[in-house]
């Protein structure tokens, strides 16, 4: 019992630090919204810290309903710290718009505790809980600035067809117990592998389970949602949407699609396929009459998503490896991207959000363009940018395995997206200033973006070797 | 010594290159300027051991190149006789052409550069001449075609330059394509590019064949030929010489280095290192012999009815370098060095003359607006007139010759007795263009310096004759501005018209010092490098002495050529005599009868005013046939092919889907649930049916 506390510790932390920032929210009211923030932020800090202990690589706790093993820890690593930075970066944010509220970052800890237990599950039903704890508080927050009337029209729209993909998940996790008498990941893996083959009931729960867990991970066609939630939802929610809850949901179909359904690869290879290459497409193509960054980015996101979908498709454990890679480098361009983006306020302290106020960024802010710059080609996977590695990684994985074409059309569709990467440039560097900008403030977040462009910028070579190492041993304990 | 005089030039090339406007011109000419001297006067110390049978012929090693299989190629300096003859003359004229060009030039802004590539011109040249294998005799072939290509274009702000230097460049490409094929060849042959092993092979692959094109060919003869393709090339020999009047754009002082002295011999220079070669293969021998005495005849043809002084002689030139070719296809290699090597000198004078009456009319080059010159410019008078002497081979056997005398009667009484039916049409061609340049070559100096001053019809001395007046008004001096001191200057109190008829007040001065003393210099080398050095370049023993092998020698043939009838020996004595009497009745006597005699022969005067329609028959030929190709790739390949399909297609389908997506991302729920049901729909359909 104790051992099984000890492994779930990161979420417990998170669950019960949540509840008591609650109850001290709920009594001091919101003058206790920095002692919130900063023990929100502290208590995320010390989920990440006892990944060392036992809760990072400890095995199975309760039974196999929850497993903490280095994949769960690598997915967690990042989840924590985005979901710090989506903490500190709306504290300047919410606070200018007088809409703070102790509330956010108390969500923020309950998605971050339900990512955890995503990434952690290894049973369908811990699975739906933990996708469900995320997306409530997703929901919330998608809303938050309930006065903005985008923010509630995104978490609506959130909330509905987040709740038909819960049905959609929830009906596939029914076939899949019915038909093979368990929800335990290994158990599936078992009858699935049985001598009998794949059953059709299975088949069908397969699909359903995959078809939820792509709307989580916003792949195409279950992507619709993005860019209206993205757009709408205030901006340091839509960075957590974009980077921890990408991860985590990314992650969680990683693990179920190898350490459950592993013996069906068969059976959904051909679905992620298709979905990483219409997702490259669309993620491209559809961002590029986009106006507004927001939404653009949100495309972009849909058009990562396919890239890291691409390393998934081996099943190998290079594969998986290169998709954890992939992620930990799309947080740090993403994160840095939305900072960015975060920082752009009119001289009435207005945010700006379309690409054509960015106009001339380059002399009125020419740090916070050049870190732009920085994010934006290595989005692109312009050589020497870190963003180039993961994509290498991704493809050289399905190249490895045989899967030549695919690889050959993800590399044509990146050179869609690197068109509206590239005019975002252009606009910042060639074009004559639009608008004057409030000056840059100092924030914690700059020291966010500074840290983000030296990791994407060719310094970040430096840190391949013991990334790519610590994504091979998160892999391992996959395959 | 031998890596001090190539590489001294590089040096100063890279000093004066680099430092450019930092450095100042005063610097970047001194540099340069110094290192050639430097290098022209070891230059001359290599050539006199070489004259006085002490010096060995050697090999300098300085790097290893390239090591790839059979392929060995070095870096090596080889010195022998062949290469003392062109260190010297190469350095000298480079020298003094540096020297010259200080007065030339003095009034360009960008004169570092300029220097910057004459000493680069020279290192590749002398690159060239040293090589010791066929691939750096390319790299110096490329260099020097580099520099040609840079010097004519120099004045790149003129249309007409930048068009000429790249019609030297792609011309010298047809050439020098014919050249590679050559080294290819000679590398497939004989399995090296050593210049000595490939000599030592060659007379035993002589009446070996293989297969080229589908034919069996002698192999020495296709790699003869294509070498000279190469040769034809770079020394603008009939049918790739079209490129060689047209470098007349560059200054000056490139025309008489490198399009009269230097580049334009590597081809002579090649055939003779490659001679025994050559000697291989009869048939090559005779096309070399037949393509030169076709240059003679056609370039001199030419030369007779250009009005562009700088014209003139580069026909001139083109004719002498026909000259040289048929004296190397008969056999008579060092008849064709020795032309070379006399040609060199007076023809860089005749150039440098040229340039400093230029000059001296404020840039009017046509010789129908000069006259009556030697009064004002005399020192360039007589320097010209030394080498219109020594061009049209003046002298009397045994007692003394000009420089030409010598080389030039030697290569026609080398013709003759070749025996050979080429070699008895060379010999006929030859003395009818010794009429030819004796014609033309007087022609040049009587329309330039006799007769009555034309200079009112230029359109450049009027301008500067109205430019200084106005300036020498507007000061109220009668000095004009500084900048035209050197040219001439107006006698501004006359004013325009004021002055003696025809001059429109123009008074044209003098060159500077540095301008006067290269042609001084140059007058000399004009005057006695025939009677100097004769004996070693063709007479039987002295010259096996001297050129110890260094080029294919056959003593008894020289021999012959003291025995050649008298009326050979006197033909072209007699050629030049008639050429000047012509010139003096056409152009001093009588000035009205060449208009006469040219209306009465105009389809004549037509064919030879253009050139025998070369230029025409290329531009219909080559040009028109590759710009209708390129507008076919451009316009059919390209914009409606690949960009359609490609870049802008690409582009359009994007578009199409971006609207497409744009219009599916309706913002209501009910689409976007739609969606994923149909999505869904369709996994499970494709599953199950799998």
């Amino acid at each position: 019992m104790l051992r099984d506390l000890q492994l779930v510790a990161p979420e417990l932390i998170l669950c019960f630090g949540a509840l008591g920032l609650l109850m001290v929210a709920a009594f001091v009211g919101d003058r206790s919204l920095r002692l919130v923030n900063w023990l929100s932020v502290a208590l995320l800090g010390a989920a990440g810290l006892v990944l060392l202990g036992p809760a990072g690589n400890g095995g199975d706790a309760y039974l196999g309903l929850y497993r903490a093993d280095l994949f769960a820890s690598f997915a967690k690593v990042l989840i924590f710290g985005a979901s710090a930075v989506a903490i500190l970066a709306a504290n300047d944010w919410f606070t200018r718009d007088g809409t703070h509220r102790p509330e956010y970052p108390i969500l923020v800890l309950l998605a971050a505790a339900g990512s955890g237990i995503m990434v952690s599950a290894s049973d369908l039903l811990t699975l739906y809980v933990g996708v469900e704890l995320q997306s409530l508080a997703a929901y919330v927050l998608a809303s938050f600035q309930r006065r903005d009337d985008r923010s509630v029209e995104a978490g609506l729209k959130y909330f509905v067809l987040g709740a038909l993909a819960s049905g959609i998940l929830l009906y596939g996790i029914s076939l899949l117990y019915g038909f093979t008498g368990t929800t335990l990941f290994d158990g599936i893996s078992r009858a699935l592998a049985g001598p009998e083959g794949i059953s059709t009931g299975e088949l069908f729960g397969l699909v359903f389970v995959f078809a939820g867990l792509a709307f989580k991970i916003a792949a195409v066609p279950f992507h619709m949602w993005t860019p209206d939630v993205y757009e709408g939802a205030p901006t340091p929610v839509t960075t957590l949407f974009a980077t921890a809850q990408k991860v985590s949901a990314m992650a969680l179909l990683v693990r179920v699609a190898i350490e459950a359904m592993g013996p069906a690869a068969d059976g959904w290879r051909q679905i992620v396929i298709f979905s990483a290459l219409a997702s490259t497409i669309l993620g491209g193509v559809a961002g590029v009459g986009q106006a507004n960054i927001k939404r653009l980015l949100a495309y972009s996101s849909i058009n990562n998503v396919g890239f890291a979908l691409i390393g998934l498709v081996p099943g190998t454990r290079e594969g998986v490896s290169s998709v954890l890679f992939y992620l930990a480098v799309y947080v740090a361009m993403t994160l840095g991207a939305f900072l960015c983006v975060m920082r752009m306020r009119d001289l009435d302290g207005r945010p700006v959000e379309t690409i054509g106020s960015l106009s001339g960024l380059s002399r009125t802010q020419p740090g916070l363009a050049l870190a732009l710059l920085f994010f934006m080609l290595s989005l692109a996977g312009f050589p020497p940018f870190l963003g180039l590695w993961p994509k290498l990684l991704v493809f050289q994985a399905a190249v490895n395995e045989g899967y030549v074409a695919l690889a050959a059309v993800g590399i044509v569709t990146s050179v869609i997206a690197a068109y509206y990467y590239l005019k975002i440039v252009k606009t910042m560097y060639f074009d004559e200033p639009a608008g004057a900008y409030e000056p840059g403030r100092r924030t914690a977040t700059g020291v966010v973006i500074v840290a983000a462009a030296l990791f994407v910028s060719p310094l970040g070579y430096l840190l391949i070797g013991p990334l790519q190492q610590a994504s091979l041993n998160a892999a391992s304990s996959l395959l | 010594m031998i890596k001090l005089i190539v590489f001294l030039p590089l040096l100063a090339a890279l000093v004066a290159g680099l430092g450019n406007r930092a450095l100042g011109n005063a610097t970047a000419k001194l540099v340069t300027t110094g290192a050639l001297f430097v290098a022209a006067a070891l230059s001359w110390v290599v050539f006199l051991d070489f004259m006085s049978g002490d010096a060995r012929s050697y090999l300098e090693p300085v790097l290893t190149w390239i090591r790839s299989g059979d392929l060995q190629v070095d870096w090596a300096l080889r010195v022998d006789a062949l290469t003392a003859v062109m260190l010297v003359v190469i350095t000298t004229v480079s020298a003094l052409v540096h020297l010259y060009s200080w007065g030339y030039m003095a009034e360009d802004d960008s004169q570092p550069r300029f220097f910057a590539y004459l000493s680069l011109f020279t290192f590749a040249m002398l690159m060239l001449v040293t090589a010791d294998n066929l691939i750096q005799m390319f790299f110096g072939w490329e260099g020097v075609g580099l520099a040609s290509y840079l010097l004519i274009g120099f004045w790149y702000h003129k249309p007409s330059a930048k068009a000429a230097a790249i019609k030297a460049f792609v011309v010298n490409r047809v050439g020098d394509f014919g050249f590679s094929l050559g080294i290819f060849g000679t590398f497939l042959v004989f399995g090296t590019v050593s210049i000595p092993a490939i000599l030592a092979a060659a007379p035993g692959m002589a009446g070996s064949t293989i297969g080229f094109l589908g034919g069996e060919v002698e192999v020495m003869t296709l790699l003869c030929l294509l070498l000279f393709v190469g040769a034809m090339g770079k020394s603008a020999q009939l049918g790739l010489h079209t490129w060689l009047p047209d470098a007349m754009e560059g200054p000056t002082p490139v025309s008489a280095l490198i399009h009269a002295a230097t580049m334009v011999t590597a081809g002579v220079f090649m055939v003779c290192r490659l001679s025994p070669m050559f000697e291989a293969s009869g048939t090559a021998l005779a096309v070399v012999t037949l393509v030169g005495a076709a240059t003679a005849l056609f370039a001199a043809t030419v030369g007779t009815v250009q009005t562009d002084i700088k014209r003139v002689i580069a026909y001139s030139t083109c004719s002498q370098l026909g000259y040289m070719f048929f004296a190397a296809g008969v056999g008579a290699y060092g008849a064709a060095m020795f032309h070379l090597f006399t040609h060199a000198f007076f023809k860089a004078l005749l150039f440098l003359g040229a340039g400093s009456v230029i000059h001296a009319m404020h840039h009017e080059q046509d010789m129908r607006f000069y006259g009556g010159l030697r009064r004002s410019i005399p020192v360039t008078f007589w320097a010209m007139l030394l080498g219109t002497l020594a061009i049209t081979g003046v002298g009397v056997t045994g007692v003394f010759g000009f420089a030409g005398f010598y080389s030039k009667d030697a290569i026609i009484e080398a013709a003759y007795a070749s025996g050979t039916t080429p070699g008895g049409l060379a010999f006929a061609v030859g003395v009818f263009a010794a009429f030819l340049t004796a014609f033309y070559s007087w022609r040049l100096i009587f329309l330039t310096f006799f007769g009555q001053p034309r200079w009112a019809g230029s359109d450049h001395i009027r301008h500067a004759v109205h430019h200084d007046y106005e300036s020498a008004a507007a000061e109220g001096t009668t000095d004009s501005d500084e900048a035209h001191v050197d040219h001439g200057t107006v006698a501004a109190t006359a004013g325009p018209g004021g002055a003696v008829e025809g001059t429109a007040g123009y008074h044209p001065h003098e060159s500077p010092w540095t301008m006067l003393a290269p042609l001084a210099l140059l007058s000399v080398g004009a005057v006695f490098a025939g009677v100097a050095f004769h004996g070693i370049f063709i007479e039987p023993e002295a010259g096996e002495a001297f050129w110890r092998g260094s080029l294919a020698w056959d003593a008894h043939f020289y021999e012959e050529l003291h025995h050649v009838p008298l009326w050979v020996k006197l033909s072209p004595a007699v050629a030049m005599l008639l050429g000047l009497f012509f010139a003096y009745r056409a152009y001093l006597k009588n000035p009205g009868l060449p208009a006469r005699f040219t209306a009465s022969v105009d389809t004549l005067y037509q064919f030879l005013l253009h050139k025998w329609y070369f230029d025409e028959l290329y531009h219909h030929l080559f040009t028109r046939p590759a710009f209708a190709l390129g507008r076919l790739f451009w316009r059919a390949g390209d914009e409606k092919t690949i960009d359609r399909f490609g870049p802008n297609g690409a582009a359009a389908v994007v578009g199409v889907g971006n609207r497409l997506a744009g219009a599916l991302q309706s913002g209501y729920l009910y689409t976007y649930a739609l969606v994923m049901l149909l999505g869904l729909a369709a996994a499970a359909t494709w599953a199950m049916t799998r």
